[in-house]
């Protein structure tokens, strides 16, 4: 099965032009942050609030109000902030558009699956990430945490470009299996939605430590959504990804029992896997739990994602077990 | 003061010591089985993992708990003593899962019984005020509260629902849906309980061997331990009374990229299972990686391959002897192999003598070979003209030293000691001899495959997989169902009031996942609403509205 080199070029060009538009992207929204006015501010300006209307948007009037605004000497065009912020929302997507034309290039070069090493995985997890987060943005009015996850997306989307780069080749007899559809992509998309809820759940910490104590993170967690919103959000797509990760394991074992002759033997990556699962029943459970609700669940959920990383990275390329394929070194 | 307070409670009346002694025992069974408890318990267990994924484990890796101790000679047996090289094994591991699940089962078996109680029950009462509830709506309708009922049990199709009649001909309806997802909880929760136990009978009556087996026809019977170069008994194997089959690796195939890279593996395989170890029958497969062969009690697996050099020795009386011992691949990629083929001079029943004339050929083995100047490397994986380059050691190997003797290795004391010595070093390709000083001749005549098979057994793991599912399911459906409760109230027109009119109350509580619940009580209620409805309610901020407004 030879490998289609014109294709694979592509392909990484297709990456390249999806980092850049990513990086853009972020920056729009960083920009948005800076263009944002506190909402004190905003209270002083009744005309804003008025103009933009009703109990819904009081919390964040800068929301864009259908028509546009039609206060006296407010001109029919929305804030700069929230022009910014849209512009970075199309950005993401013509990004993810690449990415995943990136992804689609790359199997048709290989004739295969585009998750069979380190960097096709990454690439694959940031899509689903980014995936899940316009998604969720269609449903939930957190703009606002653009930044906290695409910054983490752009980072592993650079480092897997870079250093975790791998040529385009076949896979190894091992990994010669149709489960690798199956239990890869899982992984895939449950981690890169646990990533949006993660980054999730850092805002809401910024936010509610910001709220016992004003004068910490001053001008983040004052452009935060409120802390209802972020706890959702993140309650959310963990709620969604936790069923996606049990069956990324289960497909996981099933597969483990056909090429290693066990279902389970405590690889290290099994192990992790255990323990961010664990970590992640634990999340679910603690915010049905008085006296753990709140900024304890976000810590978990923190914790949960931070697990998810340290599998990817850790397991991958320090310890040694049966699930390097990295394919780097 | 201590002493004092126990002492009063002893001699109240009614407090019999063994009522003291229960009560206690009830209150850590109370606490044991709070969510609480299980949080902690389930945050311990994912600490305890955190060892056993960042130390090496002896049940995964044993030479690296090996190279843990030479690296860190002082931690390492400190650690040991801890168990931290058998986390999953040790008893604090165990101590933490037993009591989770003790938890487990406290918390679930009441939660039945409690399900079960409101599976049979009817949908609560409607509660007196509708309007003190999260979500409520009303309506005017000129339809009687009969009919309004009536229409709302229609729309409430699939909900459990309960009519009641109060005082002056008011109706009511209570409704409540999701019971599923308690259902899918306790299910949930249960499956995991079976899932430890289909765990612990694998452990128990499962067990897993490797052996190396030639593919030039050589024969691996499933008959005893000893056939295994290693062998994990479960607790209760002890070795006797394996199931029987036999295999016989016929030959091996091995597909390279022009990198080297591995593409695919196939071990062509004849077995025999059942009553075919009887009539001596063999049935054919074609066993690759990914693709184990499965006899009906146990699995044989195709875990890798590598080469073994076929050597003949003819020594100077003129006896031969032709070995094709198994070399282990040093390097993957280009299969660049090493290990010790052993001999015995032949017509030496004593012992001194004999310890002066064992041979060991050792050294590399290149599939591809490539030189440079005269040291040996490999280019690919697969053969090409192979070659050796070897070392030839006379004198005593050391097979009665008592200490363990590696196929693959010569003992280096031996040679330290100098009883063993190096008599000639040569490369060698297919064909080509080497005559050592004595007039004996060593011929390299060819490479062997050989495959490592790995034999497995687990009873149970078909159980494992039963509970993962019910596993599965039962998330699925505890995360993804939302219960839900609504209650219709009609109060008939005041019969005084020539333009009275029924008044439809509506009320929604969410018991779980709140937030979702405004925009479909709205929807919900637009339904809910009987024909023949009037203008809104003059409420100056309709109360749906306002539920939905609380919501987005």
């Amino acid at each position: 099965m030879p490998v289609n080199e014109t294709l694979s070029v592509y392909s990484d060009l297709c990456y390249a032009a999806a980092l850049a538009v990513f990086m853009l992207g972020l920056l729009l929204h960083a920009a948005e942050y800076g263009f944002t006015r506190k909402p004190k501010q905003r209270a002083a300006t009744p005309a804003a609030g008025v103009a933009a209307g009703g109990v819904a948007t009081l919390d964040r009037p800068e929301e864009d109000s259908p028509g546009g605004a039609v206060g006296p000497g407010v001109r029919d065009r929305r804030p700069l902030a929230a022009r910014l912020g849209r512009m970075g929302v199309a950005l993401t997507v013509l990004a993810a558009v690449l990415q995943l034309a990136s992804l689609v290039l790359r199997g048709l070069a290989t004739s295969r699956i585009p998750w069979g090493n380190m960097y096709e995985y990454i690439a694959a997890l940031c899509l689903a990430a980014v995936v899940a987060w316009l998604v969720v943005l269609r449903r939930h009015p957190v703009r606002e945490i653009a930044v906290f996850v695409l910054l983490p997306v752009v980072i592993l989307y650079f480092v897997a470009g870079t250093f975790l780069y791998a040529e385009a080749a076949p896979l190894v007899p091992s990994l010669r299996s149709y489960w690798i559809i199956i239990h890869v992509s899982a992984a895939i998309v449950g981690s890169g939605i646990l990533l949006v809820s993660g980054m999730g759940a850092v805002a809401y910490l910024i936010k509610s430590a910001h709220e016992r104590r004003p004068e910490r993170f001053r001008n983040l967690g004052a452009k935060l959504p409120d802390l209802v919103a972020l706890d959702r959000l993140a309650y959310r797509t963990a709620v969604f990804a936790f069923p996606i990760l049990t069956f990324g394991i289960i497909c996981g074992a099933i597969w483990a029992e056909a090429a290693w002759g066990r279902f389970w033997g405590w690889d290290p990556k099994e192990t992790v896997a255990f323990i961010s699962w664990v970590v992640y029943a634990g999340y679910l459970h603690a915010r049905a739990t008085t006296g753990w609700r709140g900024v304890p669940a976000a810590w978990i959920n923190v914790i949960g994602f931070a697990t998810v990383v340290f599998n990817l990275f850790f397991v991958n390329l320090v310890v040694a077990g049966l699930h390097s394929y990295a394919g780097v070194g | 003061m201590a002493e004092e307070s126990k002492a009063r409670e002893e001699t109240r009346p009614g407090r019999a010591p063994h009522r003291v002694v229960l009560a206690t025992l009830r209150n850590y069974w109370r606490g044991l089985t709070t969510m609480r408890t299980a949080l902690v318990l389930l945050f311990l267990l994912a600490l305890a993992s955190v060892p056993g994924a960042l130390l090496p484990q002896r049940s995964v890796a044993p030479e690296l708990v090996v190279d843990y101790y030479n690296d860190n000679p002082r931690l390492a047996p400190l650690l040991d003593r801890l168990s931290m090289f058998d986390v999953f094994g040790s008893v604090w591991f165990a101590a933490i899962y037993v009591l989770l699940f003790t938890s487990l089962v406290g918390c679930v078996v009441p939660r039945c019984a409690e399900f079960v109680r409101q599976l049979r029950a009817r949908p609560v009462l409607t509660p007196r005020n509708l309007d003190r509830l999260p979500h409520h709506h009303r309506v005017e309708t000129d339809v009687s509260p009969e009919e309004a009922v009536a229409h709302a049990r229609t729309v409430l199709r699939g909900w459990r629902v309960a009519e009641r009649e109060e005082d002056q001909g008011v109706r009511t309806l209570s409704a409540e849906r999701g019971y599923l997802r308690e259902a899918g909880n306790l299910v949930f929760h249960t499956a995991m309980l079976g899932l430890l136990v289909a765990f612990a009978l694998g452990e128990l009556f499962g067990y897993e061997g490797q052996t190396i087996v030639r593919a030039d026809g050589q024969e691996f019977c499933n008959s005893g331990i000893y056939n295994y170069d290693s062998f994990n008994a479960g607790i209760s194997v002890d070795g006797t009374n394996l199931n029987p089959f036999c295999v016989r690796v016929d030959g091996f195939r091995a597909e390279h990229l022009p990198t080297g890279q591995a593409l695919q593996y196939h071990a062509d395989l004849s077995y025999q299972v059942g009553d075919a170890l009887e009539t001596g029958e063999w049935s054919e497969h074609e066993l690759q990686v990914n693709h184990p062969l499965r006899t009906g009690t146990d699995r044989v697996y195709l875990l890798g391959h590598g080469y073994a050099p076929r050597f003949t020795v003819t020594f100077p009386n003129g006896e031969e002897r032709v070995k094709n011992t198994q070399w282990r691949p040093v390097e993957l990629q280009t299969m660049l192999s090493e290990g010790a083929t052993k001999f015995d001079p032949p017509g030496t029943p004593d012992e001194e003598e004999r310890h002066r004339g064992q041979l060991a050929i050792t050294g590399l083995l290149a599939p591809t070979p490539a030189y440079d100047g005269t040291l040996l490397t490999s280019r690919f994986p697969a053969l090409n003209e192979p070659a050796v380059a070897v070392d030839v050691l006379r004198g005593n190997l050391g097979n009665d030293s008592g200490r363990g003797q590696s196929i693959f290795e010569i003992d280096q004391e031996m040679v330290d000691a100098g009883l063993l010595e190096r008599v000639a070093r040569e490369n060698l390709s297919v064909g080509e001899e080497l005559e050592l000083d004595d007039g004996t001749v060593i011929r390299f005549d060819g490479v062997d495959d050989w495959v490592s098979l790995q034999v497995s057994h687990d009873p149970a793991q078909i159980w494992v997989l039963v509970a993962s599912i019910a596993v599965l399911l039962g998330l699925s459906l505890s995360l993804g169902i939302k219960r839900r409760r609504v209650w219709v109230r009609a109060t008939p027109a005041d019969p005084d009031d020539p333009g009275g009119r029924t008044v439809v109350r509506i009320g929604g509580l969410a018991r779980t996942d709140q937030a979702g619940y405004g925009e479909e009580f709205t929807r919900l209620a637009a339904e809910l609403e009987p024909a023949g409805r009037s203008e809104p309610p003059a409420d100056p901020e309709p109360a749906s509205a306002r539920a939905h407004g609380k919501d987005t």
